[in-house]
This record gives C-alpha cells, structure tokens and sequence, in this order.
C-alpha cells in the first residue's frame, strides 16, 4: 500500500501545491477543475521524479505554517525598518557588515527556506554558502552588534526550521 | 455602508503601496555601495507590490468578481525575490565590487570564490 502511493506520489506536498495553484490560476472553484488540478499535480511529479531524487523527510505542514506567518510579521516589522534607515540614516552613518552564520541545517531544502528568510527579513541579505555547506555569508545594512544578529538568525529561524524539517 | 469603507481600504492600501516602492527607489538611489544597494529594492519592494496587490484584491471584491490571482503573483514574488536578491550578491562578490567577505569558519572558501586552478588567469583579468 504505501510502496502504491509512493510510486503514485513521489512528492506528496508537490502535488498538492500544484493542485491549489491550479485552481487559483482558475480563478474560480468547480469541480472539473479541482479533478484536472489534481490530475496535474500527480503527472508533473511523476514524470520529473527523475529530477527529485530526495524526498524531504519528516517534514511538518502545521509548524511551517506558524513559522510563515512569524515571517511574514517580520517582513512586514523589517520594512519599516529598512524604510526609516533608507530616509534617515545618512551614508557615512551607515554601518554595513559581513555576518557569517555556523549552520546547524544539513538538508538542501531547509537552509533554503532560511536563505529565503534571511533575505526577506530585517536589513539582511543572504550572499554566499561555504564550499561544503557549514556556513551562511549574510551581509547587513546597518547594524551595531553584528554578533547579536547572528544569534537572532540562529534562535529565531534556524531553531525552528530544525523542528520543521525533524 | 461597506462599501465605502472598502473605497477608503484600497485607497489606503494604494498609498502604502506606493510609499513603499519609492522609499525602495530613494533607497537604490542614495546608497553608493552595491551591496548596500541591494537592500532598498528587495525589502521595500516586497512589501510595496504586495500592498498594491492587497488594493486590487479588495477592488475586485468590491465589483463582485473575486480576482485570486493576486495571491499566486504575491507568493511567486515572495518565493523569486531572494533568489534574484542572492544572485546580484553573488556577482558583487564575484567582481571583488564589495569589501571582502570574512573567511568561513569550518570550510576553505566561500563557493563563489571558489575557482578551479584552470579559471585563476581568467579571473584577473575580471576584476576592476
């Protein structure tokens, strides 16, 4: 039974983003449509399973939701920061900064989602991975305590992205 | 009654929007360091677009015709905004256009700065 619905659905959650997507591309919900969308999303994975050799494992929909909606707080918390720093701190008062962040996250999809983050979140963007993965380069607007940055990155995001992706 | 309070929703959300897009702007301008550069326009055009978005949805809730499409271009917006961000990064890295990054703790190099022997004589030349 789960060998039949691993071969049918190699990325269960694939399927299911591509089958909402779908449907919100459609603009309108009926039926024939959810059946086509869910069709699509059990096609595409399988023919491009080839290209997905690894499943995430033990991945967690219920935290990664609460870990989005944290993140989308803090972007929103993040842009008015960037804003004020961009009207008020002048360029010679700027205090860019490299951060390298130790990663604790093995799996390429993980350290991913918390590039992304880092990107998407207060006055940092994530620049470069090591050569074999251990660390993150971040570079910083303004900051006065860059250490203190790197800890907020490692509590605050990896820590539960280390719980999601268990 | 509700619609006017949606009237005055979009149009707030409008003016959100677009103050955070030429605060984004003002941002690309003032900065004179590339990678500072990179800041203004991934943060505040998030948000600033995405506001906009949020207007429009209201608006064609408003006419009666639910547009959903907003969502799917805010989250691909959401999902491609870091990678264009990590990649503008990357080639400042590249182009030594940047103060130099600090050296990896536990690995040798970062992967961008990580040129095969072969490239080294290209990669002189390459830099300003």
């Amino acid at each position: 039974m789960t060998r039949a619905f691993r071969w049918l659905l190699p990325h269960p959650f694939l399927t299911l983003l591509l089958a909402v997507v779908w449907i919100l591309l459609q603009n309108q919900i009926s039926a024939g449509m959810v059946v086509f969308g869910i069709i699509l999303g059990v096609i595409i994975p399988w023919m491009t399973a080839v290209w997905w050799p690894d499943t995430p494992q033990g991945f967690h929909l219920g935290k990664m939701f609460s870990y989005s909606i944290m993140v989308i707080w803090d972007i929103l918390v993040a842009n008015v920061q960037v804003a004020w720093i961009v009207l008020t701190v002048p360029n010679a008062k700027l205090k860019p900064a490299w951060i390298v962040v130790p990663l604790d996250l093995r799996q390429p999809e993980a350290i991913t989602v918390l590039a992304g983050t880092i990107t998407l979140t207060p006055g940092t963007v994530s620049a470069d991975l090591s050569d074999e993965g251990h660390s993150l380069l971040v570079h910083v607007l303004h900051t006065d305590d860059p250490d203190g940055v790197r800890d907020e990155i490692k509590t605050r995001y990896e820590a539960r992205l280390k719980e999601i992706f268990a | 009654m509700i619609e006017i309070i949606l009237t005055y929703a979009v149009a707030v959300f409008l003016l959100i929007g677009s103050g955070f897009a030429i605060v984004g702007v003002i941002g690309l301008l003032k900065f004179n360091d590339s990678m500072t550069r990179l800041h203004a326009p991934t943060k505040v055009g998030t948000v600033g677009i995405g506001s906009l978005l949020l207007a429009s949805m209201l608006h064609s809730y408003m006419l009666g015709e639910t547009s959903m499409h907003e969502l799917l271009i805010m989250s691909f917006l959401f999902v491609t905004a870091p990678i264009s961000a990590n990649f503008i990064a990357k080639v400042n890295i590249h182009r030594r256009a940047c103060d130099t990054p600090p050296s990896p703790p536990r690995d040798d190099t970062w992967s961008t700065l990580n040129v095969p022997e072969a490239d080294r004589a290209l990669e002189t030349i390459k830099a300003p």
